[in-house]
């Protein structure tokens, strides 16, 4: 063996040593860069992710609690005759009840006797009319009621009225205040969990409304989205992945569906109107066509996740099956399936999360009509998270606000929960070859 | 076993199995198989031997047709099992495969229990009639496998999380449990140890009894440790085949001397 660097008249050069030595602080300086530039971006992300949960939290937290304000009730008979059930003056039996735990308030007054009642949430005089019309032996007699009060109340129980703002400007009369006190004082104000943001449908009141609606078309929507896409899906899948001759009409369906999954969701929309709406003359703001929408959309997800997951299966396991004399139609669903099946629900819950979130196609679609109860079927109009969402933020009620906020903390929930099922199935079934 | 005892043993005098007539074999433009002619005797171990890149894994495939999963590959010629062109159109290659069994170079166990591996063949075939009965033919696969020793506690444990020369064993098992006529093993011992190989090749020696075995490897001490004949194969070709002491002592091609001796390969 020659050593290079003695060989005569050759150049002087430092020994191969120094030479690494050197090129090793460039090499390790450029690593540590790297390494700086990784960590900012990701404390960037992390600082995103900060500001925007917490900036949804400050003004979301509010909407889960409600005011409300408990009195005894006499169920006035001359206000609630019972002949006349289900109709009768509940909302003046109420707010006469009401101005009795108000000290120096005239209810002969009609205007003071309106304001009164405007303490109370609209939904009140309904609480009480289904109580009686249950049980019409409560008419004549006093009962105790808990019922939410109305917006502009809560928010001022809640602070976020300020009181030192001058009364002109203000959504809440001196008086008023005064009356909320005085409540307040006799210890009539609470303040509990709200929950009719899960048990009630939309309302015009934001006291009132809640998201039962809401979430109920998203499980109609993604119920249809999932029965649709995840089959179809996997069968196209498989077929691509597994069966199809691989020649330029392959090609040339491969590259469609990826192009398809890059298509934005407004122009799945806009084909939704055309056709189902349009020309399968399907209704308007029905779940099911939002469902047909986002399974458009959801397929070349799923179709893309599958195909992975089934090259991911190693050539080893098929020939091992193909070599005992399995037929391919063995190999795929005895035991290439089976193996790619985290993979493809992996896939399918990202699919579904996306879908769930969607909101451009389901406006076009008219999910995003004012529906003020729950669909009790895929085909009944209904809204959907993300337009519930759109529908509040652009209504003017101040109580909308935390609820938007809230809202959209709640389609967070379900997007971080289907993530986590996600991961933990990617986990459980870690490969096992 | 030294070189003597081989040539002793020689090769039963006994009928052709698999006989190959003018095989190619194409991959795309590679011509990796050039016109091969070549008798497989009944239960006999065959030995196909050669430098790596030289078509022995591809000749094998062919034997039961498993090229026919490779889109690029092209086979043609006459290649007959028992008399019966396999390559014919009525041959279903499903059916072929549960006459013609395969062991590949790497274990590759299903990632199923011991049991399910072991009884996946004879399922597909319907070769039990019921659970008892498939409970003989996992035990008596397993025992030709010389696997079920170490096994026969833990048959539903997975077939994954045996060691590699017991996973090897196991896919032997499961390759003889559908009972085939011919078993062909691609490099069974490539990715063994020692003392897995010598269990591997002793298995070998006892499955001859039973089945037509053709055997690919890269060893010709293997090669001349378990086979009765053998193929020499370079560059696509079939260079020499004949008894396997005769090639080891006298081979009459001098490429086949050149890769015994270690000048090619
Ligand atoms: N799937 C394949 N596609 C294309 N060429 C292949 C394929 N398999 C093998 N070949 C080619 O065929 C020739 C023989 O390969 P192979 O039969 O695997 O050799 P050996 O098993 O003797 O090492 C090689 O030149 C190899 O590159
Ligand atoms: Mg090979």
């Amino acid at each position: 063996m020659t050593d290079i660097a003695n060989v005569p008249g050759g150049p002087q050069r430092a020994s191969t040593t120094d030479l690494v030595a050197a090129s090793l602080k460039r090499r390790h300086r450029k690593q540590q860069r790297l390494q700086w530039i990784g960590m900012g971006a990701i404390s960037i992300a992390f600082l995103m992710l900060f500001i925007l949960v917490s900036s949804l939290v400050s003004t979301g937290w509010q909407a889960f609690t409600q005011t409300h304000v408990t009195f005894d009730v006499y169920v006035d008979p001359e206000e609630i005759p019972e002949d006349r059930l289900p109709r009768g003056g509940f909302d003046d039996a109420l707010a006469a009840s009401l101005g009795k735990m108000l000290p120096g308030v005239d209810m002969s007054d009609r205007k003071t006797a309106r304001a009164v009642e405007g303490i109370l949430s609209n939904g009140a005089q309904f609480e009480l009319r289904d109580r009686v019309v249950a049980d019409p032996g409560l008419i004549g007699r006093t009962i105790q009621m808990t019922v939410p009060v109305s917006d502009p109340f809560d928010q001022l129980n809640k602070g976020l009225i300020a009181r030192d703002t001058p009364e002109e400007n203000r959504r809440v009369t001196n008086t008023e205040i005064q009356w909320f006190d005085d409540l307040q004082d006799a210890g009539a104000i609470s303040k509990p969990f709200n929950w009719a943001l899960f048990t009630n449908a939309d309302s015009r009141f934001p006291e009132l409304a809640g998201l039962k609606g809401a979430l109920v078309g998203s499980f109609w929507a993604l119920l249809t989205c999932f029965l649709i896409a995840f089959p179809l899906g996997i069968g196209s899948a498989i077929y691509l992945e597994e069966f199809a001759p691989k020649n330029k009409l392959s090609d040339f369906i491969e590259v469609n569906i990826n192009n398809l999954a890059a298509v934005p969701s407004v122009v799945f929309g806009l084909l939704a109107l055309a056709v189902f709406i349009g020309w399968f003359g399907l209704p308007r703001s029905a779940p099911f066509v939002g469902g047909l929408t986002l399974a458009l959309m959801t397929m070349p997800t799923i179709i893309i996740a599958t195909r992975a997951a089934l090259k991911a299966v190693p050539p080893s396991i098929r020939e091992a099956a193909l070599g005992l004399g399995a037929s391919k139609q063995q190999v795929v669903f005895q035991h290439v399936l089976p193996l790619a099946m985290p993979g493809v629900l992996t896939g399918t819950i990202i699919g579904l999360a996306q879908a769930l979130g969607e909101t451009a196609p389901l406006l076009l679609i008219g999910m995003n009509a004012f529906i003020t109860s729950a669909a009790s079927s895929p085909f009944d109009s209904a809204t959907a998270l993300p337009t519930q969402i759109f529908i509040w933020a652009d209504s003017p009620e101040r109580g909308f606000v935390s609820r938007t906020s809230a809202a959209i903390l709640v389609l967070l929930g379900f997007l971080v929960m289907m993530n986590m099922v996600a991961i933990y199935l990617r986990q459980k079934f870690e490969r096992k070859w | 076993m030294n070189d003597m005892s081989t040539i002793e043993r020689g090769a039963k005098l006994s009928e052709t199995k698999v006989s190959a007539r003018g095989v190619n074999v194409h991959y795309g433009d590679t011509h990796a198989i050039k016109d091969v002619n070549v008798d497989i005797s009944n239960n006999n171990v065959t030995a196909f031997i050669g430098p790596s890149g030289c078509g022995k894994s591809t000749f094998l495939r062919c034997l039961n047709r498993m090229n026919d999963t490779i889109d690029i590959c092209r086979v043609d010629g006459a290649i007959q099992l028992d008399g019966q062109d396999i390559y014919d159109k009525r041959v279903d290659p499903v059916q072929l495969r549960a006459r013609v069994g395969m062991v590949f170079q790497k274990p590759n166990p299903f990632p199923k229990s011991i049991y399910d591996n072991v009884a996946y063949g004879p399922k597909i075939h319907g070769l039990a009639k019921s659970k008892s009965d498939m409970d003989d033919i996992v035990e008596r696969a397993l025992r030709r496998g010389a696997i079920w020793d170490e096994v026969k506690d833990r048959l539903h444990s997975t077939g994954t999380g045996l060691s590699g020369g017991q996973q090897q064993r196991l896919c032997i098992a499961r390759a003889v449990a559908t009972e085939p006529e011919v078993l062909l093993m691609d490099e069974p011992c490539s990715a063994l140890d020692p003392i897995a190989t010598a269990q591997v090749e002793e298995l070998i020696d006892e499955l001859r009894e039973n089945f037509t075995v053709v055997i690919v490897t890269h060893s010709m001490q293997q090669a001349a440790r378990v086979s009765q004949k053998t193929a020499f194969f370079h560059l696509g070709e079939l260079v020499e085949f004949g008894e396997t002491g005769q090639i080891f002592t006298k081979p009459e091609d001098p490429r086949t001397e050149s890769y015994i001796t270690g000048r090619i390969g």
